[in-house]
């Protein structure tokens, strides 16, 4: 081996990290930051308190405060001037501090965001990111654990998308930078602290390449095969894929084989790598956070019906919060889908 | 008629009166002593093209050539007023009535018209015209316009004392529009900012039948108090004023010292669009009333007296017009519909899975007919 080949493989060694998913979406900005200049971050807190999940923590001290912007406390403000903003080339990265404060924003989000590309026939390109911290099992108090992200998918003009795990955290949310469309970006709040392996050299090459924005937005849209299995598809995103792998596991014990898709992205879903599964098990069961009802868990399953009806063993079932406000924390383990009903799901589908 | 509350009169800056009169100010007389009669004729004759322009449109509308027609029919002088006083590197963002501006801004006029026809959501391209795309919800630009100026100043395009290079944003909106949690926001991020915009408020008098008096109880430019933005209230049917107060407030925005709102009382003397009825919410004696302020007849008289408004100039002025009808409707007329399937183009602009396939499904659905036919 020469000295040459030893410190590329350092270097190569010491692009791995172990970093948490929080840690690893923090040093995704960072590195999304140094690649181009005109990308800002604003929102409520994110200055010097480094936000209340200090996901952009030391961003403000390294960059100022003309790249980390301190907001006044007004959503559709944020969202607002930031579509502005970018009118003049400018990439803002939004923090919306929990998911149901997204709300004052959502005509800036579905009626000028979404739709001013379409509505200037290309002209004008939009490329806002929209960090949600989202969904539940933090004991919070109400309007800090909901999944909105149905309501969003069902806008023409948005992309949406969920990491799982760190590598992804730092993948997705340069891929999302880099992308040319709106990009809103749920973060599994619960899920901030899981610690994960980081590679940052793919994303570098691929987005420092040609058609890196190309390929960036084209490789966020993907979903990802997380464990290979022949029962039963289990479909899952964001803060239910550990939930999804853990059933896996259990239902290995009782000799049933899962294959667990992590979606990555609601707006496209990867439908090739979807019914691709699904047509090998057989059965399909969608497991999210937000209500069953009206959600993205029965877009899945409407289309798997219509695409691969002939192939189904068994109907496709959803597992997912239920029909009501979410509750107070004290009922959230019985509100959010657990490992018991997702293996009652299961069991369901292998009925048949 | 002259009114109470956000209708009265209290502080509007006047330098032509209705009667064509001009009136000393000593405050913003300073910032229209340059203007020539030749300038003053021009602003005449950009006020008929725009009223010829919109008569054309609301006679296209009523041919059923338009699916709908929002008039500017009134509000041409704080249009052009305005309009006359941006510079090349200005920067604006309209609402959906502005076609007076649109003119100043060099917008071809007819392609205005494309949108009100069902063809496609905007027609011009805005940076081409410093001119951003119409925006129907009711002051969501007006963000839109405060990030922008937010930029253009951290492009160093503000406070330099260059006037070629020193530019500002400025924001057209309505009275109603002043209730918006979007506006009342604009107000305090640009403020906070120090961004270089100037918030133009036509207070018509109408929120389509519901009068100002439904949206404030004070005159609406004393709003800018509160967010610690001056403020000024201008007739807004007399185009010298509006031209002076907005010469003063661009250039305090331009010059780096923050953002300025100013409420131009003008009458909204059409109605809302071509589907409203204004008979069954206000009298025909509150129209006489404002028929009598006419903004383009006050300049009319005023250059009359002064015998700067010869008989050659008012026919050539007159026969613009009608030609700018005519080339209105021959425009209409002649464009063609795009293929339907179009409308699946620019949803995004990476492409996006969903929309690839059901553009493909309706592709060959559409196919399926002409197969059909050729049997």
């Amino acid at each position: 081996m020469t000295a040459t080949s030893t410190a590329n493989n350092q270097e190569q060694v010491s692009a791995v990290r172990t970093l948490t998913l929080g840690g690893a979406i923090n040093a995704g900005l960072r590195a999304a930051m140094e690649r181009d200049p005109k990308v800002l971050l604003m929102g409520e807190d994110i200055g010097a308190l480094g936000g209340v999940f200090r996901v952009t923590d030391g961003l403000h001290k390294d960059f100022g405060e003309r790249r980390v912007i301190d907001t006044p406390l007004a959503e559709s403000g944020i969202v607002g001037t930031a579509i502005g903003m970018s009118f003049r080339g400018y990439r803002p990265v939004l923090e919306i501090q929990f998911d149901g404060f997204i709300f004052p924003a959502f005509d800036q989000i579905t009626t000028s965001l979404a739709k001013l590309h379409y509505r200037t026939q290309g002209k004008l390109t939009v490329p806002l990111v929209i960090r949600v911290p989202y969904a539940g099992h933090i004991g919070a108090i109400e309007h800090h654990s909901e999944s909105p992200e149905a309501l969003f998918a069902h806008t023409a003009g948005l992309r949406i998308i969920s990491p799982a795990t760190p590598q992804d955290g730092y993948d997705m949310i340069q891929q999302a930078i880099a992308s040319p469309d709106p990009v809103l970006f749920f973060e599994p709040k619960a899920r901030y602290w899981d610690k994960g392996e980081v590679d940052s050299t793919r994303v570098t090459a691929q987005l420092d390449g040609i058609n890196g924005a190309s390929k960036g937005t084209a490789e966020m849209s993907r979903a990802r095969v997380a464990r290979e299995g022949s029962d039963v598809t289990l479909l899952a995103y964001g803060p239910t894929v550990r939930l999804a792998m853990q059933t896996a596991v259990a239902a290995a014990e009782d000799g049933v084989s899962i294959e667990v898709i992590d979606l990555r992205s609601i707006s496209p879903f990867d439908y090739e790598t979807i019914l691709a599964s699904v047509k090998k098990t057989g059965r399909a069961v969608v497991v999210h956070e937000a209500p069953a009802a009206y959600g993205t868990g029965s877009e899945l399953a409407a289309h798997i019906g219509e695409h691969a009806f002939f192939r189904l063993h068994a109907p496709v079932m959803r597992v997912g919060g239920f029909h009501t406000p979410y509750p107070g924390s004290k009922f959230e383990h019985e509100y959010l889908p657990s490992l018991d009903r997702v293996l009652d799901a299961i069991d369901k589908v292998m009925a048949h | 008629m002259a009114g109470i509350g956000p209708l009265s009169e209290e502080g509007l800056v006047r330098l032509l009166d209705h009667t064509g009169t001009r009136v000393a100010d000593e405050r913003f007389g300073p910032y229209v002593e340059h203007l020539t009669v030749e300038d003053l004729r021009g602003f005449w004759r950009d006020m008929m093209l725009t009223r010829a322009f919109d008569n054309e449109a609301t006679s296209l509308q009523r041919q059923g050539e338009l699916g709908l027609w929002v008039a500017s029919l009134g509000q041409e002088a704080a249009q052009i007023g305005s309009g006359r006083a941006l510079r090349e590197p200005d920067y604006v963002f309209p609402s959906y009535r502005e076609h007076g501006v649109a003119l100043t801004r060099g917008v071809d006029m007819p392609s205005i018209l494309r949108v009100f026809r069902g063809l496609e959501h905007s027609s011009w391209d805005p940076a081409a015209h410093s001119f951003h795309i119409y925006t129907l919800v009711i002051g969501a630009h007006t963000l839109h316009a405060v990030g922008y100026a937010q930029a253009m100043d951290w492009d160093g395009l503000v406070g330099s004392g260059d006037p070629t290079k020193d530019g500002a944003v400025i924001c057209y909106f309505g009275d109603g529009a002043t209730s918006q949690g979007d506006v009342n926001e604009a107000m305090v991020f640009a403020s906070v900012n120090t961004a270089p915009i100037v918030f133009f408020i036509q207070n018509n008098q109408f929120a389509i039948s519901e009068s100002t008096t439904r949206q404030s109880k004070v005159p609406l430019a004393q709003r800018a108090v509160g967010f610690g933005i001056p403020s000024v209230r201008v007739d807004g049917n007399d185009v010298v004023a509006v031209h002076a107060v907005t010469r003063w407030a661009m250039e305090h925005a331009r010059s780096g010292a923050g953002p300025v709102v100013i409420e131009a009382l003008t009458y909204r003397m059409g109605a809302h669009t071509t589907s409203d009825d204004p008979t069954r919410y206000r009298s025909s004696a509150d129209e006489d009333y404002w028929r009598e302020r006419d903004p383009i007849a006050r300049v009319e008289t005023y250059l009359r007296g002064l015998g700067e408004l010869p008989e050659d100039f008012e026919a050539s002025v007159l026969a613009e017009g009608k030609e700018m009808g005519r080339t209105t409707r021959e425009a209409v007329r002649s464009w063609e519909t795009a293929p339907v399937s179009s409308m699946f183009d620019h949803v995004y602009a990476e492409p996006h899975s969903l929309v690839d396939a059901e553009r493909a499904w309706f592709t060959t659905y559409e196919a399926s007919f002409a197969d059909v036919e050729a049997k």
